[in-house]
């Protein structure tokens, strides 16, 4: 693709390698290292599920009893396999074995190396086989149904009750909507277990279960049935139960994630280490099952100045890329992120804007990148709320944008109405529509405005990747690089999940998602 | 002509649209019926009950799921008496960051310090990341700018147990809780709570406790037994201004 902006393709090739060499640094860590988020992904793939008598789910029963037995550096594989072989039972009956007390999972006698193997990667295939026929489901409606052009109109849900849901997601679908996010509950990011079975209850959002994940879906195929076009679902892979969610959408067919592999850290305060193994095992479940991710750097920009820090978003995308190919995610399901939060009143800002979204266009030709809408600025004033998104709408369609999260005029009030997502939808599609071809037909001026800023940021972001690379990712945050926001190394959120694994370590998943089975 | 122009009356106020007191307002809103003439003559006897004159449904649209959204116009028939209005409000001349490091550097002569957090499950830090980071809000600058305050931005989720447990350990003279989040009041119980366990510990007349949040204002944050109450369009320098006001006032020096 020709460069609008006369980029530098030396300064892009050199800020991409940093990128890869950070990426790698951090990837010798997270080959050491496994968690007890990581483990109970293993046991819900492996089937696992279910709560005990105090809700308790069972893949946290399971994992805990491994932990407390010494065996989780083996990995959970390991110890569910060995069951299997002692038992004759499944995963399942054994997780409720374990529960009931009726067998102690690390003190069973260690069975034949291979019949474990042998007993792990049978289960292990069905599962992965459930998840390739998903993505053939999906793939097989994209083809029949068809789907919505892109900019795709992505909305959020979030009334806390799953059923009600339902209906505002229905309903969004029909005047328009591609994707449906539904939000998760307040603090749910903080829970280091996922809760159970269908919900109706929540803060300001709904819980990620995978019942509440499977009501969703089914809710939504009917609706792309009716409506001839497929609508994609959207939930959170992030938190302490990164992996574990990522597995739940997989297992359900959800078609995009958040997940983003600095996100916790920053905004959440969760401990870096325990965040970097989660994000590798949580991206290797959605590259597999053909998920989309969203990467979060428009959250940057709530903290950060988006005039100011403008190159730490692009530095932040230059290394979620390089993450997410670690974990075998193509281009094409890499929707980095970035967001038009400029302070309104500031002069050119809409040229600032437009440079930096184009700029993110050609350095990552092939991501549907995702652009988040104003949020910061937003005031209560809903009519220049409404004006706002309009303006944000304008700039996607113009550099190509491959996922528009909607504004709202009622950004800062409240949690979406009914028709405020109509009214959102509205705007998007008037303004999509009436500038379709705007990005083929406009050039920008030589050395005017809009280059010459789009030039400054790329330099900027080159200088600071290399500088990441020179010092090492985890000192880049404990200086607050990011977002303006410092972390320690060992402070925050479930590092005592952390364990070194065994030179004997399996996780089957790793193996048959990143590996040839694709 | 002049004495043709009516005069305000301020005792019975009503909304303004082109004349006084042709009482117009603008208002939307949905209704669980599917779209058509009945769903419009829903709409207008649904206004005409909230006290509206002649009111017009001017648009019209079907939300796709047995919904119509509306926009109305109406005449209100009601008024108010802008008189006997009295808001309690945190009633001060506010200094901007110099005066109030000044002011410091002159009465309290030590660092103030000030705890900040978004408690409970909110997860939002636009609010307290506004009033205390470095970077500020539009152009103000936050509480960590200010020479003489020491100020601890906790972050978000913080449970109302470690942020009094900070607020003892640094011996803070103000603690600010931002509440972003209000579904279902739930700012209300967490808010609430706080000031019960501050007071448990028998430090409540030692600390100054402000709120915050776009849901909330002085007279609520009085309600609940906080010191103050800020809510949009406060700046650092407003909150700054009130705590070493107070604890001058309180001596708390």
């Amino acid at each position: 693709m020709e460069s609008k902006l006369n980029l530098n393709p030396r300064l892009i090739d050199s800020a991409r390698s940093a990128a890869k060499n950070i990426a790698e640094d951090v990837q010798n860590f997270i080959d050491k290292n496994t968690t007890v988020a990581v483990e109970r992904t293993v046991a819900r793939l492996m089937g696992v599920d279910g709560v005990d008598e105090i809700d308790k789910p069972l893949p946290n029963v399971l994992i805990d009893a491994i932990k407390e037995g010494g065996g989780l550096s083996r990995g959970a594989a390991f110890w569910i396999g060995n069951a299997m072989v002692n038992t004759g039972k499944n995963p399942q009956e054994i997780a409720e074995m374990v529960s009931s007390g009726e067998i102690e999972i690390t003190k069973l006698p260690i069975a034949d190396e291979n019949k474990i193997m042998e007993a792990v990667y049978e289960t292990a295939r069905q599962t992965v086989e459930r998840i390739k026929n998903n993505r053939a489901k999906r793939d097989e409606y994209l083809n029949t149904l068809g789907e919505g052009r892109r900019p795709y109109l992505y909305v959020i849900v979030a009334t806390g009750n799953i059923y009600e849901d339902v209906l505002q997601a229905q309903a969004a679908a029909k005047q328009g909507a591609d994707i449906i996010a539904v939000i998760r509950t307040t603090a749910q990011s903080l829970l280091d277990y996922v809760p159970y079975g269908p919900t109706t209850e929540g803060f300001g959002g709904t819980y990620a279960t995978q019942e509440n994940f499977r009501i969703m879906r089914k809710a939504l195929d009917e609706v792309s049935v009716e409506l001839g076009r497929y609508i994609r679902l959207c939930n959170y892979c992030s938190g302490l139960c990164m992996p574990e969610i990522a597995a739940m959408g997989a297992l359900e067919r959800l078609d995009v994630m958040l997940n983003d592999a600095l996100y916790g850290i920053l905004f959440r305060d969760i401990n870096m280490q325990r965040t970097l193994v989660d994000q590798f095992f949580s991206r290797i479940i959605n590259g597999f099952a053909g998920i989309i991710i969203n990467t979060g750097e428009d959250n940057y920009l709530t903290t950060a100045d988006a005039y100011e820090e403008a190159h730490t978003v692009l530095a932040s995308q230059f290394i979620n890329e390089q993450f997410a190919l670690k974990a075998g995610i193509p281009e094409e399901q890499m929707g980095l992120g970035h967001a038009f939060e400029m302070n309104p009143m500031l002069e050119n800002g809409f040229l600032y804007e437009l440079a930096q979204a184009q700029m993110a266009r050609e350095i990552f030709p092939n991501a549907p990148l995702k652009y988040m809408p104003p949020t910061k600025y937003m005031t209560g004033n809903i009519f220049r709320g409404h004006l706002q998104d309009a303006m944000f709408n304008f700039i996607s369609i113009w550099t190509h944008q491959g996922i528009q999260l909607l504004g709202m005029p009622t950004e800062a009030i409240h949690t979406p109405h009914l028709h405020d997502r109509m009214l959102s939808i509205e705007n998007a599609q008037y303004i999509f529509n009436n500038a379709r071809d705007i990005g083929n037909d406009i050039e920008f001026k030589k050395d005017g405005i809009i280059q010459k800023r789009a030039q400054e940021v790329l330099a900027k972001a080159e200088e600071l990747l290399k500088e990441i690379e020179r010092e090492g990712i985890f000192s880049t945050i404990e200086k607050g690089k990011f977002g303006g926001v410092k972390r320690s190394f060992t402070g925050g959120k479930g590092l005592e999940g952390v364990v070194e694994k065994d030179e004997k370590y399996f996780n089957p998943f790793i193996d048959l998602m990143l590996g040839g089975a694709r | 002509m002049m004495e043709n122009i009516q005069k305000v009356d301020l005792t019975k106020i009503k909304p303004y649209g082109d004349t006084l007191n042709d009482g117009m307002v603008q208002m939307s809103f949905t209704l669980p019926v599917p779209y058509g003439d009945e769903a419009n003559e829903a709409a207008k006897q649904l206004a005409e009950k909230m006290g509206f004159d002649d009111p017009a449904v001017v648009f019209s649209k079907d939300l796709g799921v047995g919904y119509t959204y509306f926009i109305l116009y109406g005449k209100c028939t009601h008024t108010v008496d802008y008189t006997s209005i009295e808001v309690p409000k945190v009633d001060m001349e506010f200094m901007d960051r110099e005066e109030v490091e000044e002011y410091i550097k002159k009465y309290i002569k030590r660092d103030v310090v000030i705890v900040g957090a978004c408690t409970g499950t909110d997860a939002h830090t636009v609010g307290i990341d506004a009033i205390m980071n470095m970077k500020g809000f539009d152009g103000n600058y936050g509480l960590e700018r200010y020479k003489g305050i020491n100020a601890i931005n906790m972050g978000s989720q913080v449970p109302n147990e470690e942020l009094i447990a900070k607020a003892i350990e640094v011996k803070a003279d103000a603690i600010l809780v931002s509440q972003v989040v209000t579904q279902k009041d739930v700012h209300i119980t967490n808010l609430t709570q706080l000031v019960e366990m501050v007071e448990a510990e028998g430090i409540r007349d030692k600390i100054i406790l402000v709120c915050g949040g776009p849901r909330i204002d002085h007279e609520l944050a009085q309600e609940l037994g906080y010191d103050a109450g800020f809510g949009r369009g406060s700046y650092a320098n407003h909150v700054a201004t009130f705590v070493v006001k107070q604890i001058v006032e309180r001596n708390l020096i």
